[in-house]
């Protein structure tokens, strides 16, 4: 009998180890759902990035639909060019759509803000491969205090 | 001169030896042909012995760590009128980092040190010796269902020390010092991920609890014979795992979230 009570008593135990891998897995963590399935990639050149990272997140009015998934410098003139990966759940936006970098909070991470363009005949739709021209930088503090301090001395 | 060189040779001869011997016990207690019908019950007897005797301590220090958590982060957070962070800062210290250290450190005092004086007493008392010469193989009797055990049970227990925290957290910062419940739950929720998070700390606990169980069972199967000699080897065993844990600790972070 003695062996019964110990194979129960590791049976709850280990029953107890897999409740505790449950409960920080729901209710504590989160995976990165929006980009766990299928995903498309777009393009898009900026002047100044700011410090947007790799896997920050792409938003729709405050939803996030995608990631950044790599940032480099390409062309002639060596322009920030950022890769996103958005779920291919969100696959109907306009080529007219628009990208800005923004600040979620004062002092908080920067993110991609996805503007969606108006829909006409004439405006196609965004596809996998395809390079938002429509974008806005990232509010860079130092050059706006130095632009401030320059149109002063003006007057 | 050449006495100091010696010197210096033959303690390194001895560490180099000491690890071949550690491997070399460890291979031949785990690596063999399987016998489930004999060894289950062992492992099921040391799983008892190892992990279910160690929760108790486990639960109790993770519910008071996860409550000083709360604690003291919320008097610092609520300088900054920042106390929806308390829930984040709680859940990421005591899965990065609180969770697995903590109880390779609890593991190694309380399990690694009976497993070392166990099997050190065993070999005073020639009890491995009477084993062989009963052609038992003692590393596939005496050590492997101990190393199992300790293997597995310590990542669950890790685990149920993190999710016991992170609720004395949540007991101090929602029911005592009135952080809002929903914002504890949904920040912490959007700010720790599986796989940076929980997947980590999941690995950085199989790591400690192969490398605790092997210095506690290499300790006690290398033990010198006597009564001083098991207390030594008891001793550093705690000594050793916990230097290790700590000192493994650090590069494992830095390769997990210092890049």
């Amino acid at each position: 009998m003695e062996s019964r009570k110990t194979q129960i008593w590791v049976g709850l135990f280990v029953v107890l180890g897999v409740l505790a891998l449950l409960f920080i897995a729901l209710r504590a963590a989160s995976g990165s759902a929006a980009t766990s399935g299928e995903t498309y990639k777009l393009y898009a050149k900026f002047d100044n990035i700011g410090s947007l990272k790799v896997r920050s997140p792409v938003k729709v009015g405050g939803v996030v639909v995608g990631r950044v998934s790599n940032i480099t410098l390409t062309g002639e003139y060596y322009e920030p060019t950022v890769e996103m990966e958005i779920s291919a759940d969100y696959d109907q936006f306009s080529e007219t759509s628009s990208l800005s970098v923004l600040t979620s909070g004062l002092l908080g991470e920067q993110y991609l803000g996805l503007q969606p363009g108006f829909i006409d005949d004439t405006v196609g739709m965004l596809e996998d491969g395809d390079t938002i021209s429509d974008t806005k930088s990232a509010l860079v503090l130092e050059q706006l205090i130095g632009q401030f301090l320059f149109s002063q001395g003006n007057d | 001169m050449i006495e100091q060189l010696r010197r210096v040779g033959h303690t390194s001869l001895n560490q180099v030896a000491g690890i071949g011997y550690a491997l070399a016990m460890l291979l031949s207690a785990i690596i063999g042909k399987p016998n489930p019908r004999k060894s289950f019950p062992l492992f099921i007897k040391q799983m008892y012995v190892v992990g279910v005797l160690s929760l108790l301590i486990i639960i109790v220090s993770g519910l008071f760590i996860g409550m000083v958590l709360g604690l003291q982060g919320y008097t610092i957070l609520v300088d900054y009128g920042a106390e929806q962070s308390l829930g984040p800062m709680v859940a990421l210290s005591l899965l990065r980092e609180l969770g697995p250290v903590v109880t390779a450190l609890l593991f190694a005092g309380r399990a690694g040190s009976a497993l070392t004086a166990e099997i050190g007493l065993m070999k005073a008392t020639e009890q491995l010796s009477s084993l062989e010469m009963m052609a038992v193989d003692p590393l596939r009797r005496v050590v492997a269902p101990r190393f199992w055990a300790g293997f597995i049970s310590m990542p669950l227990l890790a685990l149920i020390f993190s999710a016991v925290g992170i609720y004395g957290g949540y007991l101090v910062g929602s029911g005592w010092l009135g952080v809002d419940e929903g914002a504890f739950w949904s920040v912490m929720q959007s700010s720790v991920d599986w796989y940076d998070d929980l997947l980590n700390g999941i690995i950085k606990s199989i790591v400690f609890a192969f490398v605790v169980t092997w210095i506690a069972l290499y300790k006690g199967y290398r033990a010198v014979p006597t009564s001083a000699g098991i207390s030594t080897a008891t001793t550093s065993t705690v000594v050793t795992a916990s230097l290790a844990v700590l000192g493994l600790d650090f590069i494992l972070t830095a390769l997990m979230f210092g890049g």
